[in-house]
């Protein structure tokens, strides 16, 4: 909200008037009710580890975060291309692999992704698209820049959560929205089921959420999902695969379904080419989408452009494709598997974050000028015995926004996601999904370690 | 509609019915006992009895007094069919169908729920607030009711959960007539007395059919009691009235009209409504009270497990049937 000299910037103004002519018991009611709202919503997640109280609510912050147009302009941009990009490598890498003929990536690392599916090999999806949802995390940097922190293309959540909050945020400060010119978000459910009907040749096809069931953190997120766009919400068990088709098993017998929105991870989809042990996942369900009978989204294997390792990659990986400098930066980063970056991680490893390749949602990660010297001694050693799985970064200075904390106004950092569709074209949903770590100077923002959210707004002119 | 869905809506149905049940059993059996004379004793075991979990109270429970019998029945997580089982059941169906739920009955279940926690939380059954609980329970399933009578679409998952509602409360209405069966007066001298009336009163009061029973019949006579709860044509929570509206929503699911049936679980629910449509009173006293109540729970069973293989299972024979929508 603030330049570094103190001043307001120019697009917080009008909030920053509002605030303070607001009473600090007046900020506290409002936060009350706000909570009050997402209790009646059940706006809960699950916290995994934690037997009792299974359901919890994620802290929405009264103080809305924004951004200005010129700020989203290159946001959105940059984004477009990114996506556009990532996903010309997927079809590349599972294919012709030109990218590795070329040298441009190793091909040993490529193929150490977890990510990376072998049975996916030869594989196109319907109309070529590999990465139909994705939320991108970015950060704003002291510079003021955003950066690019982490792309996940694998089933990111909490797009729920960004479209429930404006509903109420809506509600808390009702004339600031229009008087700002704040760009609505309430159609992504539209566009949602645009993009995956686009997915299918059939006039009317059938679509659904494929969910793991009451019990996976997101559950609130794929029933509120399925129920605002009017499909199915099914579990692996709902669905066989007969004769290359998948069909569900409704009380009138079998129905063919023709596009499906799955929120599980790729070696779970299919216990007959993936995990064997998968509960959640339909038999056969692999050999239906090869034989293009029904489509998935996000493609199985997408998650291989999303690795931490080939991230540090993407630029080359835009220019390569695109002949392009990408508009958004990516966070300096080191490759522990590569001789010279690792020497240097190790030599600075306590200005440093260090992030397993594979690993989300806040695990597995050292944060240098924070970690005891315990710590500190145990990532070297790992870092030792698998180098493969590690890289590191520069620490940021994420930006702040004012946050209600024990009944005032404090800074807090934040992260941004915006969601980005892609069918017909790709669109950037203009809004997003900001994560705010709650305790005083701490950076790790994700909701399973003790974030809260606010409400984004981006600015129309 | 999804078979696991159907499956869900249909149990949201019958475990409402239950809990509200449930309420009403305890609820009319504290209000008898307090208008029991000084010299008689309290008797909780028939209410036991009549829900059919006799073995499983008397596995870990001796003697039944009305503190124990009211944990049992409604707050013992131990027992499936108790108040907060029942609810809690309720609700994690309620849970995994949201997505077709209208918004306020989602909320209204959710805060039932949270509202029978709090009472177990609370050790309710030793307190004197217990009578004005269940009543509160009772009230919220009914409004719960009322939202959805004004809100929920007449689709097949409405029409699932009612033909759950209409069979637990056929059976439950046959358990409730029954426990006057096993309530023990003190001397066969006392049938038609002063306390044999008490008792049916009690017993109209819980299904509220006390004023029903009035203006159709006057005079309290076991015999038309028997005919109110079982056969009656109009009263909504006679054996027959549910099981015809079973029937209507079995028929409408399936898309069956006229005459005959399109199903198995259609063939058994038809046989027993049209054998309680063309029976009088007599027949049913003559083959013995308890005996005719024990029978129609039976077919009431065999009629739910049809539905269940009709509609809900979930096995290969699936891939056989002919019946694939492309």
């Amino acid at each position: 909200m603030f330049e570094a000299d103190g001043s307001c910037r120019p697009h917080y103004v009008q909030l920053l008037e509002m605030l303070t002519s607001l009473s600090v018991e007046k900020l506290e009611q409002l936060q009350f009710t706000t909570d009050k709202a997402q209790m009646a919503m059940g706006m809960t997640f699950n916290v995994y580890h934690d037997k009792q109280g299974i359901e919890k609510i994620l802290h929405l912050d009264i103080v809305p975060r924004i951004i200005n147009a010129a700020e989203w302009k290159k946001i959105e941009a940059g984004l477009k291309q990114r996506i556009y990009a990532l996903n010309l490598f997927l079809q590349d890498v599972y294919n012709e692999q030109k990218i590795l003929k070329d040298k441009i990536l190793p091909k040993e690392l490529v193929f150490s992704c977890p990510g990376y599916l072998k049975p996916c090999e030869g594989l196109t999806p319907p109309k070529g698209i590999w990465c139909h949802i994705t939320g991108t995390d970015l950060v704003r940097d002291k510079d003021g820049e955003f950066y690019i922190l982490e792309d996940n293309l694998r089933c990111p959540s909490g797009v729920s959560y960004q479209l429930e909050s404006r509903e109420i945020i809506k509600r808390v400060f009702p004339n600031m929205l229009s008087k700002l010119g704040v760009a609505p978000v309430s159609n992504y459910p539209n566009r949602l089921l645009n993009i995956l009907e686009y997915l299918s040749d059939k006039e009317k096809p059938v679509v659904g959420v494929l969910t793991p069931g009451i019990y996976n953190s997101a559950y609130f997120e794929h029933s509120y999902l399925a129920h605002s766009m009017g499909v199915e919400l099914v579990m692996g068990q709902d669905m066989v695969e007969v004769k290359n088709k998948v069909y569900m098993l409704t009380t009138n017998g079998l129905k063919q379904i023709d596009v499906l929105y799955r929120r599980i991870d790729d070696t779970f989809l299919d216990p007959n080419v993936f995990n064997p042990e998968s509960l959640i996942g339909v038999p056969g369900i692999f050999k239906a989408f090869k034989s293009g009978n029904i489509s998935l989204a996000n493609a199985p294997g997408s998650g291989v452009a999303d690795d931490k390792a080939i991230y540090a990659y993407v630029p080359k990986i835009i220019k390569y494709y695109l002949d392009e400098e990408p508009i958004l930066s990516n966070v300096p980063t080191y490759l522990c598997s590569d001789e010279k970056d690792r020497a240097y991680v190790l030599d600075h490893l306590q200005d440093l974050v260090v992030k397993e390749t594979n690993a989300a949602g806040g695990y597995g990660m050292m944060i240098g000028p924070r970690a005891s010297g315990k710590e500190l001694k145990t990532f070297t050693r790992l870092i030792k015995e698998n180098p493969r799985n590690y890289i590191a970064q520069p620490t940021l200075s994420l930006s702040t926004v004012p946050t209600l904390v024990d009944s005032q106004l404090e800074p807090r950092h934040v992260d941004l996601r915006p969601y980005i569709l892609y069918g017909e074209e790709i669109e950037v949903i203009p809004g997003a999904f900001t994560r705010v770590a709650l305790k005083r100077g701490s950076l790790i923002v994700n909701s399973s370690q003790g974030g809260g959210s606010k409400d984004t707004w981006v600015l129309q002119h | 509609m999804l078979s696991r869905v159907a499956n869900s809506v249909y149990w949201l149905g019958r475990y409402l019915e239950r809990s509200e049940n449930y309420s009403r059993f305890i609820d009319v059996n504290f209000n008898l006992m307090l208008d029991l004379p000084p010299n008689v004793k309290e008797q909780w075991e028939p209410l036991i009895r009549a829900t059919g979990d006799y073995d499983l109270y008397t596995s870990h429970y001796e003697s039944f007094d009305r503190e124990t019998a009211i944990y049992f029945l409604a707050f013992d997580k131990h027992n499936p069919n108790s108040l907060i089982s029942s609810v809690t059941n309720a609700r994690e169906n309620a849970r995994m169908v949201r997505e077709i739920l209208t918004k306020e009955t989602w909320e209204k279940l959710n805060e039932l729920y949270l509202f029978v926690k709090d009472g177990a939380d609370k050790e309710t059954w030793k307190s004197e607030g217990a009578v004005r609980f269940f009543t509160d329970v009772k009230y919220g399933i009914q409004l719960l009711y009322g939202i959805a009578d004004n809100s929920v679409a007449r689709t097949e998952g409405w029409y699932f959960s009612h033909l759950g509602q209409y069979l637990e409360r056929a059976d439950k209405t046959s358990r409730i007539l029954d426990v006057k069966y096993h309530i023990l007066l003190p001397s066969a001298d006392e049938v038609g007395s002063p306390l044999d009336f008490l008792h049916w009163t009690a017993l109209l009061k819980s299904v509220s059919g006390f004023n029903i029973y009035r203006r159709f019949y006057g005079k309290i006579d076991p015999v038309h009691i028997v005919e109110l709860l079982v056969l009656n044509k109009y009263f909504p929570r006679s054996v027959f009235f549910c099981l015809t509206n079973a029937e209507i929503c079995l028929r409408t699911i399936s898309g069956t009209s006229g005459k005959g049936y399109s199903n198995s679980s259609e063939k058994r629910l038809g046989a027993l409504q049209s054998q309680l449509e063309y029976q009088d009173v007599n027949d049913v006293i003559s083959s013995g009270l308890h005996e005719y109540l024990d029978g129609l729970q039976i077919k009431i069973n065999k009629i739910s497990d049809t539905i269940h293989d009709n509609f809900f299972k979930l096995n290969s024979t699936f891939t056989n049937q002919k019946n694939i929508q492309e």
